[in-house]
């Protein structure tokens, strides 16, 4: 069917400007600017204001979608935050790395034919608008009910606890194992995507609203949960995320110049060694380098190569392009910077020099045969189809696991079968009496909104327990 | 923040030992249990381990080489200065059993590891011979100490400036000949030294335990950075160790592993160095 004349001008998906590939792939500046408000503006005119909104169902933790970019299209963008933050406590996060095209784009209605309106940049522009002007009136707090809760792991979802129960009136301390908060936020996304300062400034306002942080403690080691017990909290929230690294089992794991992206990650973002010597630990500089899997920490990894000095970064998967599981942007953008990618590719072999470290490995090609259980057409190999590849690091970032350090020395923490907690899908209840859980460390490396959902529930589960009883 | 309470330099300034305030560190740490510490915002976390705990005064004691930059910087903090960040107890515990009689063999600054381990071993009951070694004399450290903690102290310096002449090795297979009742060994130093008495103590079939000291980040089991092949098998030093069964560890595998950074960290001290000396200048 012909357009009709005299319809009024469709408005196009308003793009945000960034950092031009060649330049940003050799910075860590962050990529996009974000939209100037004369484009959210316009972007929010795309929104058809649906009565039911199909955006909404698909946002984890229900933002009202259509009533913040209402607000946006007046130019209310205080209100807007305000809007936002009744279900979304990180939307400067969130807007950056939820994945929307599974999620509230993904449903929305005029990407049916056209491209969806851009929910992710819209919120990310309110948020970054309110963290400039700070205009927005904060959330008041409940009279103080006397509760003290803990709170172990300030990822997202430890986060999204602590600021749920210090408005309900409790008092909430985090307790942290590294010397700095966020979680993967911290030390997992590279600042060219989710700048640390967002992060920093989020804390910052938990901190202004009461809540206690203390870094610095492994909770398992530098105090148990029986003891935070003793010391008089009357519950336990647990979001400590899924940090255990998979390595791979294939001769030549240990040379050096091969390991884990958790590993990489860290040292370049929490530790800051991409600007070392300035900052004083170090990182592997490959000029060749190898990054194993196929999610954003994958493409993390082999961007932040070529921004430590790669010449050439390359990704190889085992799977194919369509099973890529990272955010569309992000393979957009790897793509955009020069990364190669090996699809249906696996790992063999690595190969060292006389000072044991890696120079090369061996790659089997797959090709994608019958389904398996994931229903995911599972990679097999093709016979006598190997080939070499030359490389002096290798990123392995194939999954992350449960860390058995808290779980195991937890007494009555049941445990699924992978060492993951488990916890009443619904309030985050656990097999302990007085213990919550959610996260990363629950459903297995996930999302950040979906940590940030299951932390809501569990917040209104834990505030239940204070005021009534488990 | 941590405070240091008290300094001390060793081995012609190049071991230092700092007690530092960490009250709830100092109540939870048994021996073998290491920290990780961070001297400033831009510093790198740096495990050692702890030689000594004071949970009534509420401090630890760290024991420390200075080798690169990150222990540079640590020697430069005074008494009343302040770590940023100190994070532990880590790893696991020292085995401890009474068992009889048992050897300890410390090298280098791994004899300020093995002090809580000798004294620990004396207070269970065991018999404790205890060798301790060093380059030269002027780099031997915690003599007294550690003849306090064992019941007989050997003393070796590989140039022969004190003591007996020659590797710690040489005097353990003395005592080795001598005791064929030994029921333990524990070694901790370099990692040819572990590696060496390792294999010493296999042919007289005593167990041994070595503390190992690989590169580390968090120290919690999250990187895998710290990995080392023992038995054939991956094991994470910061959570499964740092203490293992030194007849089944891979030593070439980590020695080769700690030169990960070597070139980095090189360039790292001279522009140390270099800054430091400008800064003496002024
Ligand atoms: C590199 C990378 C990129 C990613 N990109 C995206 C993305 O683009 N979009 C997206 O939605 N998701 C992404 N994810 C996934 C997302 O970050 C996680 O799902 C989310 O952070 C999980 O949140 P969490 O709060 O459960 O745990 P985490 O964020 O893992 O936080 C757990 C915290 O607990 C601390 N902790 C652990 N053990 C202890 C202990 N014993 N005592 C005290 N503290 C402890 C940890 O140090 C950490 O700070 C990415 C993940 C990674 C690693
Ligand atoms: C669990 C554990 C406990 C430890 N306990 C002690 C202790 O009680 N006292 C002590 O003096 N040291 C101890 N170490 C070693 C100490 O952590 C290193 O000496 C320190 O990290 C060096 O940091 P740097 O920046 O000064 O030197 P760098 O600049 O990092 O290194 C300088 C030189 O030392 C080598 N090196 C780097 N890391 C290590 C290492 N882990 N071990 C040996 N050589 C290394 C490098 O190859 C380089 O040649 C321990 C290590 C571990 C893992
Ligand atoms: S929180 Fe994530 S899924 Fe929900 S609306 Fe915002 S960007 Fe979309
Ligand atoms: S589905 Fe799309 S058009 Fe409809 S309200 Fe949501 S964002 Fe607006
Ligand atoms: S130091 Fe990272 S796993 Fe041991």
């Amino acid at each position: 069917m012909a357009e009709k004349p005299g319809k009024k001008e469709k408005i196009p998906r308003q793009s945000m400007p960034e950092q031009k590939p060649d330049v940003r792939a050799r910075n860590f500046e962050e990529v996009p600017f974000g939209l100037p408000s004369e484009a959210a503006i316009l972007e929010a005119q795309r929104c058809l204001q649906c009565k039911s909104p199909a955006c909404v169902e698909g946002c984890p933790v229900g933002v009202d979608i259509p009533g913040f970019i209402a607000l946006v299209r007046e130019g209310k963008f205080t209100d807007a935050i305000s809007k936002i933050w009744e279900m979304n406590a990180l939307p400067a996060v969130c807007g950056r790395v939820c994945p929307q095209e599974l999620q509230c784009e993904g449903k929305c209605i005029v990407g049916k034919k056209d491209q969806p309106v851009a929910i992710g940049n819209l919120e990310r522009f309110v948020a970054d608008y309110e963290r400039k002007n700070r205009l927005a009136p904060m959330p008041k707090k409940a009279a103080r009910t006397g509760k003290k809760v803990a709170v172990v792991g300030s990822g997202p979802s430890g986060l999204t606890v602590a600021g749920d129960l210090i408005l309900k009136g409790h008092e909430v301390s985090i307790f942290e194992a590294f010397h700095k908060p966020g979680g993967v936020l911290v030390y997992g996304i590279p600042e060219f995507r989710l700048p640390k300062e967002i992060v920093f400034s989020e804390v910052e306002g938990l901190e202004r609203q009461g809540v206690h942080l203390e870094c610095n403690q492994v909770v398992g080691r530098s105090v148990s949960l029986d003891e935070l017990f003793a010391q008089g909290f009357d519950a336990i929230y647990l979001g400590v995320g899924a940090g255990l690294p998979t390595l791979l089992d294939v001769p030549g794991k240990n040379l050096i110049g091969i390991m884990s992206a958790n590993e990489y990650l860290t040292r370049s973002n929490l530790m800051k060694a991409y600007r070392f010597p300035e900052y004083d630990t170090p990182i592997i500089r490959g000029k060749n380098v190898v990054t194993l899997g196929g999610g954003n920490v994958a493409m993390d990894s082999a961007r932040t190569a070529l921004r430590l000095g790669a010449d050439v970064s390359r990704i190889v998967y085992r799977r194919s392009r369509a099973e890529l599981p990272a955010r569309a942007a992000e393979v957009h953008h790897a793509e955009e910077e020069g990364v190669e990618f090996h699809f249906l590719a696996a790992p063999l072999e690595f190969k060292g020099n006389e000072k044991g470290r890696v120079i090369g490995m061996k790659v089997q090609q797959m090709e994608l045969g019958e389904p398996d259980a994931s229903g995911r057409r599972r990679p097999v190999p093709v016979e006598g189809n190997v080939y070499d590849l030359e490389c002096d690091l290798v990123i392995i970032a194939v999954g992350a696991g449960a860390n058995p350090l808290l779980t195991k020395s937890t007494e009555g923490l049941q445990l699924n079968k992978w060492g993951y907690i488990v916890a009443d899908p619904v309030t985050g209840k656990t097999s302990k009496k007085g213990v919550w859980a959610g996260g990363d460390i629950v459903t297995g490396a996930a999302t950040v909104i979906l940590a940030m959902g299951a932390g809501r529930q569990a917040a209104d589960s834990i505030h239940d327990y204070l005021m009534r009883g488990w | 923040m941590f405070k240091i309470v008290n300094r001390k330099e060793m081995a012609q300034g190049t071991v230092i030992l700092n007690e530092i305030e960490a009250p709830l560190i100092a109540n939870k740490a048994k021996p073998g249990q290491f920290v990780i510490l961070k001297a400033d915002e831009t510093g790198e976390r740096i495990p050692l381990t702890m030689a000594n705990t004071n949970p009534e005064k509420g401090t630890i004691t760290i024991i420390y080489m200075v080798v690169g930059k990150s222990t540079a910087r640590f020697k430069t903090l005074k008494v009343g200065d302040s770590y940023m960040d100190v994070i532990g107890p880590l790893g696991k515990a020292t085995d401890i059993e009474k068992v009889g009689k048992v050897v300890c063999v410390g090298g280098g600054t791994g004899v300020a590891v093995m002090h809580p381990i000798t004294r620990a071993n004396k207070l269970i009951g065991n018999d404790v011979t205890c060798i301790i070694g060093a380059k030269t004399k002027d780099l031997l450290i915690l003599e007294d100490e550690m003849r306090a903690a064992s019941h007989r102290l050997i003393v070796c310096t590989d140039d022969g400036s004190y003591g007996k002449p020659g590797f710690v090795t040489e005097a353990l297979k003395e005592v080795l000949e001598a005791n064929k009742d030994i029921k333990m060994c524990y070694a901790i130093g370099p990692v040819p030294m572990m590696k060496f008495v390792s294999k010493m103590t296999k042919e007289y079939n005593v167990p041994t335990i070595v503390s190992l000291n690989p590169i580390m980040v968090d120290g919690t089991g999250m990187c895998g950075g710290c990995r080392v092949t023992v038995g054939g098998e991956t094991k994470f030093a910061c959570v499964d160790g740092p203490e293992f069964d030194g007849h089944k560890v891979d030593y070439d595998e980590l020695f080769s592993r700690l030169a990960s950074y070597f070139e980095d960290e090189k360039k790292c001290m001279e522009e140390y160095c270099k800054l430091a000396e400008a800064a003496a200048k002024l």
